[in-house]
């Protein structure tokens, strides 16, 4: 993960907003502009994912988890109290994930690894079997229809620039804490924990402040998806959603901040494409999958900076060889 | 309650257990020799209750046969598997999450050559002609095909244990579970131990899957509710942990056996909330001694 002064990163964010802003301008149809959003939704839930995976070295297989009680707290106080209620259905949500993942991770960061996966994987599942069979509350698998922003942003071009800023802002905070001393300490905690802890610093408090923060965000991602959708489903709880997440952040790149945002508008624009002319779409994604974990582990995004500084840096290439082979 | 009634769940629940360990323990065998966590455990537990489905629909209802067909053909994918992909991420940076990601894709590419091949409907497979019926102990009828799957686990755990400890082959690959250089040095080939296990392992898998197969219907995402429960089990009897594994199937086997008389629709939430309870109180795993590493 790169740490270049946050200056430098705040000029592709700001390239990227004044990129989407544009989207509802030029001569789109609404549904480019509904790919656009998709591709802001979930390139926001990827950036917040890649702040547990790619910075902390934290694979969470459960961030399904807090993307759905987002969405349904939102699609709930719509469902049984009126339009009205879309964002302070929002803010539940956002409350719902702090407090959730708060508990949570003080159960799933005692273990470490693949079992740290494998348990927000399995309390992830948990989340989806209550929200399917919860049938009178959540109209199960049926999903919850007709979740229409109220006043002013029930007009899609204002709910696309609503998300476009709220996504655009947390990104913006996102990198922030990415370039900050916990963005450091992060880091370290990926590389070498015990390390860490020597220099007096707190592993497992790091890992469940950013735990916390990785769902607000993820819960935000949600929140704003119902609202692009006007509805949700149970899907959005299953661990498919959180390997879909996953995968955009490794095509993208876990190592370059931006990444998982480029692997978001790969992956939504191969779907829209793929799903086109066949239904074997996880068949598709296995198969990015494993050529991406075998071949181009850093990701589209971390290839592209690695051939830039072995071209950049010609002459110096022996000691890029030499850093290479003492990583 | 009805003591017959009673034992019958009690049975229903050692079935559950059986099959349980049975996955749990190939999964912990891979995780022990090689530091491999295969994701894909349970792909292989549902393609092999496919490929017995096919065996006995297509080329004649003998269930052996099947058996025997879909322990053979997981073992097989398994190495492959092993040899060709996984072997290539050993010693990666952050080979634990690649390992995982990798294994994931699998998930997803099987999943979906299943429904390619065989489609997206239930299929079942009938259980042998010599095991339907049922037997009385005393008065108390329980089904022949749940005893004989309850035989054929305890069979099998025996000769794991019996395989691992007594023979060459077993102290080769707890061997190569401590010191790999070592062994290498000593002359054994130790990548190939590596994807042998792995054959063994997923063939055991499959072999489960055909077994389970007449008791529960065989479909496509049944890979993940399996690797799911035996991750589980995994947890609860203590990360690795041989004899812990196998109370904690019987733990949840029968746990998950009565929540379904009692509140059917939530039954499978059982297993999480005992796994959660456990987390918070030890979270060391229940019937491990020693402790996981904090960090």
């Amino acid at each position: 993960m790169s740490n270049k002064p946050f200056a430098a990163n705040s000029l592709y964010l700001l390239g990227f907003v004044v990129l989407f802003g544009l989207v509802p301008i030029l001569k789109t149809t609404n549904y480019q502009m509904l790919l656009a959003a998709h591709v802001l939704v979930w390139g926001l839930f990827a950036v917040s994912f890649n702040m547990l995976f790619g910075v902390t070295g934290m694979l969470s297989f459960g961030q399904a988890l807090y993307y759905g009680m987002g969405a349904y707290s939102v699609g709930l106080c719509v469902k049984y109290l009126g339009s009205a209620w879309f964002f302070p259905g929002m803010l539940l949500g956002l409350v719902l994930s702090i407090l959730f993942s708060w508990l949570l991770g003080h159960l799933i960061i005692r273990v470490s690894g693949v079992f740290f996966t494998m348990l927000t994987l399995a309390f992830g599942q948990l989340g989806w079997q209550v929200m399917f069979k919860w049938y009178s509350f959540t109209g199960g698998d049926d999903g919850i229809q007709n979740i229409i922003p109220p006043g002013l942003f029930a007009n899609k071009v204002a709910y696309y620039y609503l998300v476009l800023a709220l996504v655009g802002v947390s990104i913006w905070f996102l990198g922030r804490l990415n370039s900050s001393p916990m963005g450091l300490i992060l880091r370290c905690v990926r590389q070498n924990p015990e390390r860490v802890r020597f220099l007096g610093r707190r592993v497992r408090r790091n890992q469940q402040r950013i735990y916390c923060i990785s769902a607000l965000f993820s819960a935000l991602a949600g929140a704003l998806m119902s609202g692009v959708d006007y509805s949700i489903h149970t899907d959005m709880f299953y661990w498919t959603t959180s390997g879909h997440v996953i995968l955009m952040s490794i095509l993208g790149g876990i190592g370059q901040f931006f990444g998982p945002l480029v692997g978001a508008a790969v992956i939504v624009t191969i779907e829209d494409v793929v799903g086109a002319f066949t239904e074997y779409w996880s068949l598709i994604i296995g198969s990015v999958m494993l050529v991406m974990v075998l071949g181009l582990p850093r990701g589209l995004m971390g290839e592209i900076a690695h051939l830039r500084v072995r071209f950049a840096n010609r002459p110096a290439k022996l000691q890029t060889r030499l850093g290479e082979e003492l990583k | 309650m009805d003591l017959s009634f009673f034992f019958v769940q009690l049975i229903s629940g050692l079935t559950m257990a059986t099959f349980l360990f049975l996955i749990a323990s190939g999964l912990t065998l891979i995780f022990g020799v090689g530091k491999v966590f295969n994701f894909a455990h349970g792909s292989f537990f549902m393609l092999g209750a496919y490929v017995g489905y096919q065996m006995s629909s297509v080329w004649g209802q003998n269930f052996w046969l099947s058996l025997v067909a879909g322990g053979l053909f997981a073992g097989v994918l398994g190495m492959v598997a092993e040899f060709f992909f996984l072997r290539r991420i050993y010693g990666r940076a952050d080979e634990g999450g690649f390992q995982i990601l990798l294994t994931y894709s699998f998930i997803l590419i099987l999943d979906d050559l299943v429904k390619l091949v065989w489609g997206t409907e239930y299929k079942s497979l009938a259980k042998p002609e010599s095991l339907r019926g049922a037997l009385s102990f005393f008065g108390i009828v329980v089904p022949t095909y749940n005893v004989a799957v309850i035989g054929i686990g305890l069979f099998v755990v025996i000769a794991a244990w019996w395989l691992l400890n007594k023979t060459k082959a077993g102290r080769i690959a707890r061997a190569s579970a401590l010191d790999r250089e070592m062994l290498a040095v000593l002359g054994v080939n130790v990548p190939m131990t590596m994807t042998l296990v792995f054959g063994i392992a997923t063939a055991l898998s499959g072999m489960t899957g055909v077994l389970a197969a007449p008791l529960r219907s065989v479909t496509p995402g049944a890979g993940i509710e399996v690797i799911i429960d035996s991750l589980i089990v995994v947890v609860l009897g203590g990360l690795g942990n041989f004899w812990g594994a196998w109370l904690a199937a019987l733990l949840i086997g029968e746990v998950n056996s009565f929540a379904i008389v009692f509140v059917p629709k939530w039954a499978t939430l059982f297993s999480y909330l005992v796994m959660a309870l456990t987390l918070v109180f030890k979270p060391e795993g229940l019937f491990a001694p020693r402790k996981v590493r904090r960090v």
